[in-house]
């Protein structure tokens, strides 16, 4: 056992863990987090995307320990009850969402594009930012909706 | 007064705020105290025979509470697996099933096969100890190839089943489809492979099972889209524990799309193992198990042909297919190819005689079953290929000569079981000409060609039988079940209503469509409205959600049941305002007293309806709650006309879906938002077939396509935004009108795809999935000249 410290969502949090535990264990067996999740064993669907020192990682990727002194935000960090994120606020206004599975992924990676890319989001650019995400409801026709309204409502409100 | 909440409304959903912010309670984020964690030990071999298994080093590693193998299953008496449909063969023969037990005893017939189960205190510990399960196997020849697995020499996967014939089942009138062949002015021939899926809903399956022994009974946390059918199969198949103590929670589910429907090995060994190890025991899938052990879906080879007379009618249409139902018989696997398939061999069309043979038959391969559409995308592949090659063939207008076959009245009997009750095929097909701008087709494959790509535009014209189904007629067709569905309705002291109903929603949005029901009978606002759903010690029985039956069948069991709850309110409200019963209309939400200023809101009704103080309880009884169990009348049947566009680099092969126009026919629209989603999901899941997925098995039985490295899965840069338009016929056959729309797209895209990737070719040969690289070799095979026009 390892002893492995960071923020998550705000709080300090200091737990031991086998060296082998990856983050997205971390978040949600050690910290039941379980608004992150796991829909694949190769990196490949984005269902764990959380941010980590402001980056978007798939969080199936890092070991716990090396997330050792880091800022990390889940899902259920942004955002709040009465006043929603505004990307998770235009997942529902846009329908960006059915069984719900990959949406927590998907939000916080369509945060991070914006981020990156700016609230002024053509449709191509947020296709091909989208590829580490997998969506097998939706079609992602509304989620690349959300996604454009959500980068330009993101604009508006600070994050 | 329009309410804002009520039929025909774009409503956000309720459900989203838990799952937009993380709140969502899917399987695996249970855990419950004392959990221990099952790992299932897997046959790596296609084809083996169990010489020994030793579990003595697994049994004494670390943590480890239990390693359980087919002997004990069999020493409790749980029994094996089944399959709910009985298919008898054309000679009369019932289906030949061989056993499925849920841990495999002496043989294993597919990698992925369950062979142990290794509980331990934590998941680590058990996939440690489950390496050290010793099985010795000897390895005997697979048979895989769909093709090939009946002919003589291949190997037996089942004693029961000689030549891995399950069944030769056949449909229709085969003289008068040969009598029509005979004196037909053309005839064309195609082949098809309808090519094997895997459902791959997002989150995996998983399983918690517990056992009480204060009271005996089990609780089963599991994935299912049908948690009553589950326990009715665990409990009256299986042998677990009587319904009664046994009670099956489906919470929160990510996604199903068919392969949640059946009843797995791992649910019913962790709600067995539970008792043995005196621990909850919880299971999760990984993703490769998933793609070893869910059901797969599709995989057909097919010959068909149609007759067509001079005036370019088709009089008859003859289909031979062969059916991969894997290594056992999943829940529904032996109706999907049968009754699921060949009664949608008519199509949107007026043709005479029909007749189609489908031989299921034993692979080495994962378990078949329904899969979005089931059987009716597999059918509709048949009829849309060979209306379109016929076209071709026949140098008609692929639209027209869709046009001249449309049956025009109704209700109209095909030869093929079904009566199409309603629709008009036309409209769905002129309104999408016109979104697709059909008309100006040519100059946009000119401006292709001008850039050396090659445009192709391809039409599929589809019809669904959903609303499943009559409880009667699927028996009389082989049916176990009744597929009718339930509702109750409980209508709260304060007005506030719940309405548990035997659905099961998991991605539908059912909390949604099914409240904007009752805030439209009801006249109350949606916020007072809760649905329940997913767990047997709530909901009265109930079947579940598949075959897009949760509006035609599910709501219109909440329809009647609300019925049922306004003629009671109106006999207390009557009493209350001390007028005749027959004087008192209830509309908007309240019920007034005709010809008086006498008025009373739902909700004042209700409460006096539980305080009981206003009428007498020896003719009207206390409170208000009402039941409906509603078996529908006849199948729906959902319509459309969907038109792809594609743009092909034939010097790459890279194919862009550049346009794709759906016109649908669904009949009443609860949510048309939610029924667009439905759509741009099932088009998104054809396309993936048409153009990405596929499932392939080496010649030794290894699955190589086991991971999204290796399955590609449609991404957001695969597809394009889709333009969806709607026409309405409204269904005779349920009182909401209501068809159904969740399977439509995944029906409608494949072969409208293909039609398109053919037409840009100029040839026919290519076939699912028409990757860049199977397109770059089909543009190879063409005349240098077309290609370069």
């Amino acid at each position: 056992m390892s002893k492995v410290s960071m923020t998550v969502n705000g709080q300090s949090v200091s737990e031991d863990v086998e060296p082998r535990m990856l983050l997205v264990q971390f978040l949600r067996e050690q910290l039941l987090l379980t608004g992150t999740h796991v829909g694949c064993d190769t990196s490949q669907c984005g269902a764990c995307v959380v941010h980590v020192n402001g980056r978007a990682i798939k969080s199936c990727t890092a070991l716990a320990i090396a997330c050792e002194g880091a800022t990390v935000t889940t899902i259920e960090g942004i955002g709040s009850e009465s006043n929603l994120h505004p990307m998770q606020e235009a997942f529902r206004e846009h329908h960006a969402l059915q069984c719900g599975y990959c949406t927590p992924g998907m939000i916080m990676a369509s945060i991070d594009i914006v981020n990156r890319k700016g609230h002024k989001l053509d449709e191509q650019t947020i296709r091909e930012e989208l590829e580490g995400n997998i969506c097998r409801c939706t079609g992602y026709h509304n989620i690349v909706k959300a996604v454009g309204a959500g980068a330009a409502a993101m604009a508006k409100t600070p994050a | 007064m329009t309410n804002p909440s009520g039929i025909g409304q774009s409503v956000r959903r309720r459900e989203d705020f838990r799952f937009i912010t993380g709140n969502g309670q899917y399987t695996d984020d249970i855990n419950r105290s004392g959990q221990t964690y099952a790992v299932f030990v897997r046959s790596p071999h296609a084809h083996a025979t169990i010489k020994s298994l030793d579990i003595a080093d697994a049994r004494k590693a670390p943590g480890v509470r239990a390693v359980l193998t087919g002997k004990d299953l069999a020493a409790d008496k749980i029994g094996g697996l089944i399959c709910g449909w009985m298919i008898h063969s054309k000679d009369g023969s019932p289906m030949k099933a061989g056993g499925h037990p849920a841990l495999a005893v002496d043989k294993v017939r597919y990698v992925g096969d369950h062979v142990a189960v290794v509980i331990a205190d934590t998941l680590n510990q058990a996939k440690d100890a489950a390496e050290l399960v010793n099985v010795d196997y000897d390895a005997l020849k697979a048979t895989v190839d769909v093709a090939s697995t009946q002919k003589p020499g291949q190997p037996q996967i089942h004693p029961e089943a000689p030549n891995n014939t399950v069944y030769q089942w056949h449909l229709g009138d085969k003289a008068a489809t040969d009598a029509a062949f005979a004196k037909a002015a053309h005839v064309t021939k195609i082949e098809l492979v309808n090519n094997r899926l895997i459902p791959n809903a997002m989150e995996p399956r998983a399983a918690i099972g517990e056992y009480d022994r204060g009271s005996g009974s089990y609780t089963t946390h599991t994935t299912s889209q049908n948690p009553h059918v589950a326990r009715l199969v665990m409990s009256a198949f299986i042998g677990i524990a009587p319904e009664n103590k046994l009670r099956v929670i489906a919470p929160d589910v990510g996604g199903g799309f068919g392969s949640k429907i059946f009843i797995y090995a791992e649910e019913v060994v962790c709600t067995w193992a539970a008792k043995k190890v005196g621990r909850p025991v919880k299971w999760t899938a990984d993703r490769t198990e998933a793609f070893l052990s869910d059901a797969h879906g599709r995989d057909h080879i097919t010959t068909a042909e149609a007759a067509i007379d001079a005036t370019g009618k088709v009089q008859a249409i003859r289909v031979k297919t062969i059916a991969n139902l894997g290594a056992y018989l999943s829940t529904f696997s032996s109706s999907v190819p049968t009754y699921l398939y060949a009664p949608l061999l008519s199509g949107q069309y007026d043709i005479p005689a029909i007749y189609c043979e489908v031989d299921g038959v034993y692979t080495n391969t994962a378990p078949v079953d329904a899969y979005r559409g089931a059987g009716r995308p597999e059918a509709t592949f048949v009829v849309e290929r060979l209306m379109e090659v016929s076209a071709r063939q026949l140098k008609k207008d692929p639209a027209e000569f869709r046009m001249h076959n449309f049956i025009k009245t109704f209700p109209h009997q095909t030869p093929v079981i079904m009566a199409y009750d309603i629709g008009d095929y036309p409209a769905s097909m002129k309104k999408a000409l016109e979104m697709a701008d059909y008309a100006n087709f040519s100059k946009r494959r000119d401006a292709s060609a001008k850039q050396g790509k090659l445009r192709g535009i391809g039409f599929s014209a589809y019809i669904e039988a959903c609303g499943i189904a009559p409880s009667k007629a699927v028996g009389s067709l082989g049916a176990g079940v009744g597929l009718w569905e339930s509702a109750e309705v409980r209508v709260n002291p304060v007005g506030t209503v719940e309405v548990l109903t035997g659905s099961h929603s998991h991605g539908q949005g059912h909390e949604t469509t099914f409240a904007q029901l009752v805030s439209h009978k009801l006249g109350i606002p949606i916020e007072q409205v809760s649905i329940v759903h997913g767990d047997t010690d709530k909901v009265q029985m109930g079947m579940g959600t598949y075959g897009s039956r949760s509006g035609a069948v599910g709501m219109s069991a909440i329809f009647v049941a609300l019925d049922k709850v306004i003629k009671k309110a109106t006999t207390v409200a009557a009493a209350c305002m001390e007028v005749p019963v027959d004087q008192v209309d209830f509309e908007d939400g309240s019920f007034s007293a005709r010809g008086t200023n006498k008025k009373m809101a739902f909700g004042e009704v209700a409460l006096q309806a539980y305080v009981a103080h206003k009428f007498d309880s020896s003719v009207i009884e206390p409170g208000l709650k009402e039941g409906a169990f509603y078996d529908p009348k006849n199948f729906t049947f959902p319509s459309g006309v969907h038109i792809a566009e594609v743009e092909i680099e034939p010097d790459t092969g890279l194919t862009k879906v550049v346009r794709w126009t759906a016109v649908d026919d669904f009949g009443t629209l609860m949510n048309p938002m939610i029924v667009e989603g439905q759509v741009h999901g099932g088009i998104a899941q054809g396309i993936g077939q048409a153009m990405l997925e596929g499932a392939v098995y080496n010649d030794a039985g290894q699955l190589v396509t086991a991971s999204f490295m290796d399955y590609c899965m449609p991404r957001a840069d695969d597809l394009p935004s889709f333009d969806v338009g709607m026409t309405t016929t409204v269904c005779p056959s349920n009182p909401l009108g209501i068809k159904g729309c969740g399977e439509a797209g995944a029906i409608a895209a494949p072969p409208a795809l293909i039609n398109a990737i053919t037409d840009a070719l100029g040839h026919e040969n290519i076939a699912m999935p028409a990757t860049p690289q199977a397109v770059w070799r089909a543009a190879q095979a063409m005349p240098r000249k077309q290609a370069a026009e």
